[in-house]
C-alpha cells in the first residue's frame, strides 16, 4: 500500500527555518510510522533525523507528534491512521526545543526527572534478603513503573504549553506528568522511607498542584501509566500527610469544606 | 551501568558514555526474567549444571560457577535497590519456569523485567552522581604502548570528535543482532564494542554461535517472551499437534532455545508449518494471567501482528535474538588487551557457550558488569597517568570527513546492510551447510569492498545519523565476517551451530573455543581450550 507522510524538517546548520516535506512510498500493510520513516531514510532521504531503537515500544526513543498528537512511531500503524491513504503529519514532540528534524532537546525533561530524587530511599538497614511486599502492591507499582520515559505526556501537557508560551524558563516550569508519575512510584513503594520529604517537595510551586487535570497525559501515554491519576494520588497523600500550606491544597480543602457545609458547588 | 556503579563504589573517577540515552539501551527489551537459585530446593550448582548443559558443554565451567553462585546476592541487591519483582503470596520473590532449567528460578517483573532493572540501575547511577555522556558515539579505541588508553568519540549533538582518555575502558555495548535481518534486536545493536575491540587487537571468541529465539513475530521479527511458555503456552503445528513431544518429550515447550528453534524449523521445512510459522497458543492460560504477567506481549501481538492472543494462537517463527560470542574476557571482564574490559552481550566469558538459557543474559550483565567494574577500577587505580596523543583525533576526523565528502551512490549504507542481513539469514540460520556458509564468507568480503567507497547524503554534523549508520555498518560487517568464518571452520554441530553436513557434536576435535583475530585480510582463526571443572560432557537430551 502507499503511505504518504508530511514530515516537519529542520536543519540547524542550513540557516533556514522549519519546513514540511511530503513523501509517498510503498510500504507493507503492517508498516508502522517508524517503519515508514526508516524506509524514507534508507531509500529516499538519508538526512532525515529521528531517534529510534527497539521498534517494540519499550525503549522510549521514538515519541513524536503524529497527526497532532504525541505517540510512539513504532506503536502507530500507518493503516490505522490512514485507511484510505490519507497523508499523515509527523512532527517533533512539543514543549521541547527542536534540535534537528524529529530530534528534540530533552535536557529539561531529564533534569525534572532527576529533581524528584528518582531512587529508592529506604530507612534503616537493608533486610538480609528481599523486602517482603504484597503482590497487590507490586502489581500497582509495576503499572506506574512501566513508564518508559518517552516524553509523550510532557510533549502534549497543557500546563507546560501555557507556561512555556508565557516565556518561562523551561527548567522553572511545571515538573510535568512523567516526573510526577515517577515520584508517585516511590511514594507508593512500601520500601521507600522518604515519603514526607518527597510530598513536601512535590507540594511546592511547579509541583503536583500545578496540574490543570486536562487528562491529555492519560490519553497520549503509550504504556497506560495514567500520570494524572498518579498526580491526584500524590495530592491526596500530601493532604493526608498535612502538607496544606500551599494554594492548591488550601483550595481543595476549602472546596471540600464548602461542599460539606453548604452542599453547594 | 552496573559496571560504572561498582567502579564508583571503589572511589575512582568514572563516567558512562553511550551512543543513546542509557534508558534506550537494548537491555530494556529483555522481557522474561533473570535467573537465580533462590528457592529452598534449588541450588546454585543445579543452576550452573543447567547452564553448562544448555551451552552444549562449551561454557567455561569456572565462569558458569561464578555466574550462578553470585546470582542470588545480585538479585537481592537489585530488589533492595528498588526493582519491583513479582511476589508470591507470602511477599517473597516469585519465580517462573524457563527453558532448560530444572527449577522455576526466573525472577521477573511481568514481562518487562529488563526495562525494570535497567531503570533501577540508572536510578542508582544518578544517586551515585556518576556522570553520563549521552549520545556520544565511539568510533575507535585509543591504543598506545600496548594498552587501551581511552576512546575517540563523536558527540552526536555537535558532530565534534574528541578523545576521552581513560586508565581503563569497559565495553558494555550489547549485541550484534543487526548483522541479521530480521532480528529481535534493537536498531542500535550493531556490534560496536566487538568490532572496536577486534580492530584494536583483542580477539573475539565463539562468534559462530548465534541464538535463534523460538517465538518471534512473523512480519516484524519482534520478540514474544519465553515467559509465555514458562507460564504454560503451547507450540502447535498445522495439524494442531504439540510437536515438541517428538523433539524434547520431557521438557516439551521448555526445552532450551536451540532445541525448540530446530524443532520449529523442522516442522516448517517438512510442511507442517502455517505460512512459514508455527503457532503459539496462550488461550488456556486465561485472561487474568495474561493481563497480569504477559501484558506487553498481549499488546505487541495486537499492535504488530493484529492477533488477539486471548482469542487465537499467534504465528511465530525462529528469529535471530542473541549472540553467545563476543570479546574474549576472563571471569573479571579483562580482555586480552591491557586496560580493556568487556561485560554483557558484547563479551564472551564464556557462560553461554553454544546456547544461552533464557534468564541468563540479564544475569550475566549484572554479575559480570559488577566484576568488570571492580577489576577496571583496580586497574585504573594502579595505572600511571597517560596523555592521549591528539593525532588519533585528527586521523578520525579526517576519516569521517572523507565519508562526508563522498556523495551517495546507487549502493547505499541501507542497501549493503540489507544485503548483509538477508544473506546472513539465508546462509547462517538455524541449520547450516558448508556450501552456504562459504557463500556467506565470500559475500561479506565483497560487501566490505563496496563499503569502503560508500558515501552519505547528510553532509551536516549535527545528529548526522547517516554518518553514524555508515560507521555502524562497518562494525556489523566485521562481526558478520567473523561469524561466517568461524562457523565455516567449526565442522560439528553444537548448541545453536547446527550443521546438516556434520550433524553430531564432536568433543574430540571441537570441545574448544574459536578465536578470531583481526588482520587486514579478514579474521585469523585460532582456538583455546574449554575449562571443565566438574561436569564431563554428556549426551544432551531434554
Amino acid at each position: 500500500m502507499e503511505a504518504r507522510l508530511r514530515v516537519r524538517r529542520f536543519d540547524p546548520e542550513s540557516g533556514d527555518g522549519a519546513r514540511y516535506q511530503s513523501y509517498a512510498l510503498e510500504v507493507p500493510s503492517y508498516a508502522t510510522v517508524l517503519d515508514t520513516l526508516l524506509q524514507i531514510r534508507d531509500d529516499l532521504d538519508g538526512s532525515l533525523a529521528l531517534r529510534c531503537s527497539c521498534r517494540s515500544a519499550i525503549c522510549g526513543s521514538c515519541a513524536m507528534r503524529i497527526n497532532g498528537q504525541a505517540r510512539l512511531a513504532c506503536k502507530t500503524k500507518v493503516l490505522a491512521l490512514a485507511p484510505d491513504g490519507e497523508e499523515i503529519t509527523v512532527e517533533p514532540m512539543g514543549n521541547m526545543p527542536v534540535i534537528k528534524d524529529l530530534v528534540t532537546d530533552m535536557a529539561s525533561f531529564w533534569s525534572k526527572v532527576k529533581a524528584i530524587g528518582p531512587w529508592l530511599q529506604p530507612v534503616g538497614p537493608s533486610p538480609k534478603r528481599e523486602y517482603l511486599v504484597p503482590q497487590e502492591t507490586t502489581r500497582d507499582l509495576t503499572e506506574v513503573m512501566a513508564c518508559i520515559m518517552c516524553g509523550a505526556c510532557v510533549s502534549d501537557c497543557a500546563t507546560l504549553e501555557t507556561e512555556l508560551g508565557l516565556g518561562k524558563d523551561p527548567d522553572a516550569t511545571f515538573l510535568g506528568p512523567a516526573a510526577l508519575a515517577k515520584a508517585y512510584r516511590f511514594v507508593a513503594d512500601p520500601r521507600d522511607g522518604a515519603d514526607g520529604q518527597r510530598l513536601l517537595a512535590l507540594s511546592r510551586a511547579e509541583g503536583i498542584w500545578d496540574c490543570t487535570r486536562c487528562n491529555i497525559c492519560v490519553e497520549v501515554c503509550p504504556k497506560g501509566v495514567a500520570p494524572l491519576e498518579q498526580i491526584l494520588a500524590l495530592r491526596r497523600k500530601a493532604i493526608e500527610a498535612g502538607y496544606e500550606e500551599n494554594l492548591g491544597a488550601r483550595h481543595t480543602l476549602e472546596f471540600e469544606k464548602t461542599v460539606r457545609e453548604s452542599a453547594w458547588l | 551501568m552496573r559496571a560504572a556503579l561498582e567502579a564508583s563504589r571503589k572511589s575512582v573517577n568514572v563516567a558512562v558514555l553511550s551512543k543513546v540515552h542509557p534508558l534506550r539501551s537494548h537491555s530494556a527489551a529483555a522481557q522474561g526474567g533473570i535467573n537465580a537459585a533462590l528457592g529452598d530446593e534449588d541450588t546454585w550448582e543445579a543452576h550452573a549444571f543447567d547452564t553448562v548443559k544448555g551451552s552444549d558443554y562449551l561454557a567455561d565451567q569456572d565462569a558458569a560457577e561464578v555466574l550462578c553462585k553470585e546470582a542470588p546476592a545480585d538479585i537481592i541487591e537489585l530488589e533492595n535497590m528498588g526493582t519491583v519483582f513479582s511476589r508470591r503470596e507470602d511477599g517473597r520473590l516469585q519465580q517462573r519456569p524457563f527453558g532448560g532449567a530444572g527449577f522455576p528460578r526466573t525472577c521477573y517483573v511481568g514481562d518487562i523485567t529488563g526495562q525494570a532493572i535497567l531503570h533501577v540501575v540508572w536510578e542508582q547511577l544518578i544517586k551515585a552522581g556518576v556522570p553520563t555522556y549521552e549520545e556520544w558515539f565511539v568510533t575507535s579505541l585509543v591504543v598506545e604502548d600496548g594498552a587501551c588508553r581511552g576512546v575517540i568519540a563523536m558527540e552526536m549533538r555537535s558532530g565534534q570528535v574528541q578523545a576521552i582518555a581513560a586508565k581503563a575502558v569497559i565495553l558494555a555495548t550489547g549485541g550484534l543482532g543487526r548483522v541479521y535481518q530480521p532480528t529481535t534486536n534493537s536498531l542500535i545493536s550493531t556490534g560496536d564494542g566487538m568490532s572496536l575491540a577486534y580492530r584494536a587487537g583483542a580477539p573475539l571468541m565463539d562468534m559462530e554461535f548465534v541464538q535463534f529465539h523460538p517465538t518471534t513475530l512473523k512480519d516484524s521479527g519482534v520478540l514474544l517472551t519465553e515467559g509465555a511458555r514458562g507460564e504454560g503456552a503451547y507450540l502447535l503445528n498445522s495439524l494442531g499437534e504439540r510437536f515438541m513431544a517428538r523433539y524434547a518429550p520431557q521438557k516439551m515447550e521448555l526445552a532450551p532455545r536451540d532445541v525448540v528453534s530446530r524443532a520449529e524449523q523442522t516442522e516448517i521445512d517438512e510442511g507442517r508449518g502455517v505460512d512459514g510459522c508455527v503457532l503459539l497458543d496462550l488461550r488456556h492460560l486465561g485472561e487474568e494471567r495474561i493481563r497480569e504477567r504477559l501484558w506487553q506481549i498481549n499488546d505487541l501481538a495486537q499492535d504488530l501482528a493484529g492477533t488477539d492472543i486471548l482469542k487465537e494462537p499467534v504465528a511465530v517463527r525462529p528469529g535471530m535474538h542473541y549472540h553467545m560470542g563476543g570479546v574474549k574476557t576472563d571471569i573479571n571482564g579483562a580482555t586480552l588487551l591491557p586496560g580493556l574490559y568487556a561485560a554483557g552481550e558484547c563479551a564472551c566469558v564464556s557462560v553461554h557457550g553454544g546456547n544461552r538459557l533464557g534468564g541468563n543474559s540479564l544475569l550475566e550483565t549484572v554479575v559480570f558488569g559488577r566484576r568488570a567494574g571492580a577489576a577496571a577500577a583496580d586497574c585504573a587505580s594502579a595505572a600511571a597517568p597517560h596523555n592521549v596523543s591528539q593525532a588519533a583525533v585528527a586521523d578520525q576526523e579526517r576519516a569521517l570527513k572523507a565519508v562526508l565528502e563522498r556523495s551517495r551512490r546507487e549502493d547505499t549504507t541501507a542497501s549493503i546492510r540489507h544485503e548483509m542481513g538477508t544473506t546472513m539469514t539465508a546462509k547462517l540460520s538455524v541449520f547450516r551447510t558448508e556450501k552456504e556458509m562459504a557463500q556467506a564468507v565470500e559475500k561479506m568480503r565483497e560487501l566490505k569492498e563496496h563499503y569502503r567507497s560508500l558515501g552519505v547524503q547528510d553532509k551536516g554534523r549535527v545528529f548526522n545519523f547517516d554518518l553514524a549508520n555508515y560507521v555502524e555498518l562497518g562494525y556489523l560487517l566485521d562481526c558478520a565476517e567473523c561469524i561466517a568464518a568461524a562457523a565455516l571452520a567449526r565442522r560439528e554441530s553444537r548448541g545453536a551451530h547446527s550443521r546438516r553436513d556434520f550433524p553430531e557434536r564432536d568433543d574430540e576435535s571441537w570441545l574448544r573455543h574459536s578465536l578470531s583475530y583481526h588482520t587486514p585480510d579478514g579474521p585469523r582463526l585460532d582456538h583455546t581450550p574449554v575449562t571443565v571443572t566438574r561436569w564431563q560432557p554428556e549426551r544432551r537430551a531434554y
